[in-house]
């Protein structure tokens, strides 16, 4: 446990090193670092510390936690289907969003913003638990996924469709995709208070989802409160698919892919999937960005794709495995 | 010589001058309105009437607007329809497939293009005179502005989304016009493409030049608020420029030189 814990602590350290290191302009890994910590004359230091350090923050606080988001709502159902992205909490919080700029509210009122897509994430948890129901059984999950997605879609199209901005409507692509590209501070300072407050109460779910692996009676038995333990997964989940959402868009299959990876080295035990998935989706997201500035630098390739283009196979797998077990 | 005389045979024989026009795109509209005859021009583009698009947005009030879609222009019943080169090819078929003339621009990528649209204009409104008479007015007018030489400093276009104009295109020419060299052009940009924001701080341009604000809000243009932009523009030279004279070949492209050379002569040390 020690040795993977160390050993994608040391991934994500190289990859946010790699990620602060890598831009359009040709400067030497060193003389990024020290423009960074020490600052100096020159556009570099504001280079370093206006949008590099803002993104490679952001990629690691949003694959952190998409990953634990994904491993909290997979132990709590019981279904490694259930990730934010694919049941329409990202689309919702993406709603949220989209109706906080348009509105003026993002505008009005500092918090506005991620409190917003924290609405919208809250309601599309709520929705997806109330349809699939407390076992989580696959058909009725997914089903509630996709209609949760498509309304949140069609709505974010609409609001964006509406907006007397020109600009507007391209954005939709970015809501439903998600990027990093040219990220500020404001956006770090944004997302992380409402991130700390999830990331505290999944911390915490660690011990009920070990037991609820027992079944519901079981777990009841060992003292686990369900209904407390389901309303900080809600709470929990909410505050960081909404922050996370808020500054950065959609980003799908993190919360999929990376539990699915790390389940066989953590015991399949949901506590230690725990960390390791928050640790697993920084990485991963730290990758994608990486991947989109050294493929195509030019065109602000969005991250959505990416994860999709890993997710999407292992989706239908999972899928595939699905239908063996339901028959 | 044999093709001018083609050219006035097929004038001359399926339309001398139309009679009514019907323009569906917003550079099709400034130019008909500059040179059409009283009453030749029967409707333009919406786009033609909104301020943050249109150069002459005040004189296109005069005007019924249309949405650009076929079916409104058929029943408009007009014997030319002028649209840009990269109007909805859907459109532009359906209109041809029910009879009518549609007459196709190309988007001007120079301010010698910007010649070859006036003259074009003219020419198919029967309006070669008055087109030959705003040429003129173009040449003498640019010929004033283009005169003066000195030192060239540095201009990056920054706008949404970090879009920005490279070599090849009317801003390019724009810029050249009123002495500047353009950032873009100077890092290998063709065309439109996208300016990575550290790349534009790294270059840290003598002038930053972007779009005004639109209504509403939009992520595209928050990036235009970036702290990293902000530093930049406290040291340099920020201007906000009102697009729609850069947007269109019309002799409007003129207003940007002159605003943009005024623009040069009050920087510091010649903008060096």
């Amino acid at each position: 446990m020690s040795r993977l814990a160390l050993a994608l602590s040391a991934l994500v350290a190289v990859l946010f090193a790699a990620s602060l290191t890598t831009g359009p302009s040709d400067t030497s890994a060193l003389s990024d670092l020290s423009a960074l910590i020490l600052g100096g004359d020159g556009p570099l230091p504001l280079v370093m510390r206006e949008i590099r350090l803002p993104r490679a923050l952001l990629g690691l606080m949003i694959g952190a936690s998409l990953g634990l988001a994904g491993a909290a709502m997979q132990g709590y159902l019981r279904n490694p289907l259930a990730e934010p992205g694919l049941i329409g909490v990202s689309g919702s919080a993406a709603l949220g969003a989209v109706i906080a700029i348009h509105t003026g509210l993002a505008a009005a009122f500092t918090l506005g913003l991620p409190l917003a897509a924290l609405a919208g994430a809250g309601t599309g948890v709520l929705l997806v638990l109330m349809l699939a129901g407390p076992r989580g059984a696959s058909i009725t999950l997914i089903l509630a996924g996709i209609a949760i997605s498509a309304l949140a879609a069609a709505l974010t199209s609409l609001v964006l469709n509406l907006s007397p901005n020109p600009y507007a409507a391209s954005e939709i692509v970015f809501w439903m995709m998600g990027s990093l590209a040219d990220r500020s501070m404001t956006h770090v300072w944004l997302a992380l208070p409402l991130m700390v407050v999830g990331w505290v109460g999944l911390a915490t779910l660690g011990r009920g989802l070990d037991a609820l692996t027992l079944g519901e009676d079981a777990a009841e038995a060992m003292g686990i409160r369900l209904t407390r333990l389901r309303l900080t997964l809600v709470i929990g989940t909410a505050c960081v698919v909404g922050a996370a959402t808020a500054v950065a868009g959609a980003i799908g299959f993190v919360g999929l892919v990376v539990p699915h990876l790390l389940r066989p080295l953590v015991g399949a035990r949901p506590s230690r999937l725990l960390w390791a998935s928050a640790l697993g989706g920084a990485a991963m997201v730290l990758a994608a960005d990486l991947a989109v500035r050294l493929v195509l630098p030019e065109r602000d390739l969005k991250l959505g794709v990416l994860t999709a283009l890993v997710g999407a196979p292992l989706f239908l797998h999972l899928i595939y495995k699905t239908r063996a077990e339901m028959a | 010589m044999a093709l001018a005389f083609a050219g006035a045979v097929t004038a001359a024989g399926a339309d001398p001058a139309p009679r009514r026009v019907v323009s569906i795109n917003l550079c099709t509209d400034q130019l008909a309105m500059m040179l059409a005859a009283p009453g030749q021009l029967i409707s333009v583009s919406d786009l033609a009437a909104d301020p943050h698009s249109s150069a002459m947005a005040d004189a296109a009030r005069g005007y019924p607007v249309n949405q650009g879609r076929a079916e409104e222009v058929y029943l408009l019943a007009p014997d030319l329809v002028v649209a840009g080169a990269y109007t909805d090819p859907a459109t532009i078929g359906m209109l041809r497939r029910v009879g009518l003339r549609v007459e196709q621009f190309d988007t001007a990528k120079s301010l010698e293009d910007t010649r070859a649209r006036i003259a074009q204009m003219a020419r198919v409104l029967g309006r070669e005179d008055e087109g030959a008479a705003l040429i003129a007015r173009f040449d003498a007018s640019l010929a004033a502005l283009e005169a003066e030489a000195g030192p060239r400093p540095r201009a990056a276009l920054y706008h949404p989304n970090g879009y920005t104009l490279g070599g090849g295109t009317l801003a390019d020419d724009i810029l050249r016009a009123a002495g500047f060299r353009n950032l873009a052009t100077e890092l290998g940009h063709r065309g439109g493409g996208t300016l990575p924001l550290e790349q534009l701080v790294m270059a840290a341009p003598d002038l930053l030049i972007s779009a005004a604000p639109l209504p509403g809000a939009s992520r595209s243009e928050a990036v235009l608020g970036h702290p990293a932009l902000d530093a930049l523009r406290k040291g340099r030279a920020g201007l906000r420029i009102t697009s729609p004279d850069w947007i269109c070949g019309t002799p409007h492209v003129l207003n940007a030189v002159e605003r943009l050379t005024d623009a040069r002569r009050a920087m510091p040390e010649g903008g060096q």
